[in-house]
């Protein structure tokens, strides 16, 4: 892995040193904007155009977290029923080209067409982390949670690894790694299948007052991060500037993770390879609506129960007299 | 008169069945254990169908409590007619709403409850369920003597 990074540092050369120099500029502009306002909601902006996929973001993220990453207990305990899967990455943490327990983000690849010009655009993906996280809501244990500054993350010591999270995510993000976490000390063979991870947007440098290492080690100033009011203006005005096209502002209710792409989303979604731990760029209607809708109309209930008891009394009144 | 009273407790047996179908939804089981596989039964599996469902039967279920609550307090000649057992459930339901409540507005955006709060609210939840199912099916089982002193 070491020499494959030395080798990218390279090629890269005077590229590198010229973005790093842009980058550390802008990461101080960015931790003083984060000390500022620490309980306010961050968002991270994602221009794509600049990104030349160099996952230098992938192994800084991997360096930055790998004291969170599981270390599961093998043997794994046997599942009943036979049908539960056993999800083993732990010999395979080198992988990057999808997400992963040991890879929380990753590079995306997409080959489109623009007045007639080839282009492969290359797209950092990783949790969205949404304003309202079906992840987070929706956990049956509360295993998940959603910090005041906009970032949802993974308990590691209290998930079952039900994968729920995953498939209540529009993007399907978080991935299981069996053998590892609560469930061994409860009914392993029963219940639980181990621990989901998925990106944390780095909570434990951001509580330091330091940015998110994918944002720190980017060479060329790809992402940035700020609050959220003041990431969205960032990206608007980048893509009137460059006639480009936002994702993630509105997809599953709003997210804090905004991409500004040069070509439409719809046609990137075409061309990226999807799949297992490879998430879409589909427009994502908000996955919470229809229970939280329902949710306001069910202040109708205790009414009606009242309605109700006031027509029995009205009417054995009347009947009385 | 008798005839009101069965269709509450109609409503009352079809809204427990749903609810506590679609609660029990809320964790990763049905799939696994092949419950979802059984043909018509699919939607199991699919977490938001069972939300929606847990909602809307949580909402008749209020709806139910507070009329039973207040036909209660109005037409009974002593409040306190109400047995030791009724009590019991009355607590239980109190219990399932207040944390049911709670939970649905941590589901709306923008709301930030503490994390221990959150777990509270969910383990509180589970364990009152369990205990007025547990306590329903003693209810059923309990020997007639004891439901001729009641």
């Amino acid at each position: 892995m070491t020499s494959k990074i030395s080798r990218r540092a390279f090629l890269k050369g005077s590229v590198t040193i010229a973005g790093s120099v842009a980058a550390g500029a802008t990461v101080v502009r960015a931790a003083s904007a984060l000390n500022k306002g620490a309980k306010e909601p961050l968002a991270t902006l994602i221009d794509i155009s600049k990104c030349i996929g160099c996952e230098e973001c992938v192994y800084a993220c991997q360096e930055s977290n790998a004291d969170k990453y599981p270390n599961p207990e093998k043997p794994f305990p046997e599942m009943y029923p036979k049908r539960v899967p056993v999800e083993d990455w732990s010999e395979k943490k080198d992988v990057t080209d999808r997400l992963t327990p040991y890879n929380w983000l990753y590079i995306q690849h997409a080959n489109v067409t623009v007045n007639g010009e080839q282009m492969e655009l290359t797209i950092p993906r990783r949790c969205m982390h949404c304003d309202n996280p079906p992840c987070v809501k929706l956990c049956p244990w509360g295993a998940a949670r959603q910090e005041e500054n906009g970032l949802s993350r993974i308990d590691p010591d209290i998930c079952l690894g039900g994968s729920k999270c995953k498939k209540v995510c529009p993007w399907h993000i978080p991935q299981r790694q069996t053998g590892t976490g609560l469930y061994l000390d409860l009914l392993p063979s029963l219940a639980g299948n181990g621990v989901m991870y998925k990106c944390d947007r780095c909570y434990n440098r951001l509580e330091k007052g330091e940015i998110p290492a994918c944002i720190e080690a980017c060479p060329e100033d790809v992402q940035s991060i700020g609050p959220r009011k003041e990431i969205l203006e960032k990206a608007h005005a980048l893509a009137k500037k460059t006639n480009g096209y936002i994702y993630g502002e509105h997809e599953n209710g709003g997210t804090s993770t905004i991409y500004v792409s040069p070509v439409p989303f719809d046609k990137l979604n075409k061309s990226i390879e999807k799949g297992k731990g490879k998430p879409h760029l589909k427009k994502v209607a908000d996955s919470m609506a229809s229970g939280n809708n329902i949710a306001r109309a069910m202040l109708i209930a205790p009414i009606a129960g009242i309605a109700a008891a006031a027509g029995k009394f009205y009417k054995t009144a009347k009947e009385d007299k | 008169m008798k005839k009101k009273q069965n269709i509450q407790s109609w409503l009352y047996g079809i809204t427990f069945f749903f609810i506590t179908l679609s609660g029990f939804a809320q964790m990763p089981i049905f799939k696994r254990y092949y419950i979802a596989d059984i043909p018509g039964l699919g939607w199991l599996a699919n977490f938001y169908i069972t939300h929606v469902m847990h909602y809307i039967f949580a909402g008749i279920f209020m709806g139910l409590f507070v009329y039973s609550i207040l036909d209660c307090i109005f037409f009974k000649t002593d409040f306190c007619l109400v047995t030791k057992h009724g009590m019991i459930k009355i607590i239980i339901f109190s219990g399932l709403i207040l944390t049911g409540i709670l939970m649905v507005i941590k589901n709306f955006s923008g709301t930030h409850f503490s994390y221990g709060l959150i777990i509270t609210l969910d383990l509180l939840h589970i364990i009152l369920s369990m205990a007025l199912i547990i306590f329903g099916l003693y209810l059923l089982i309990r020997p007639k003597k004891e439901l001729l002193s009641d």
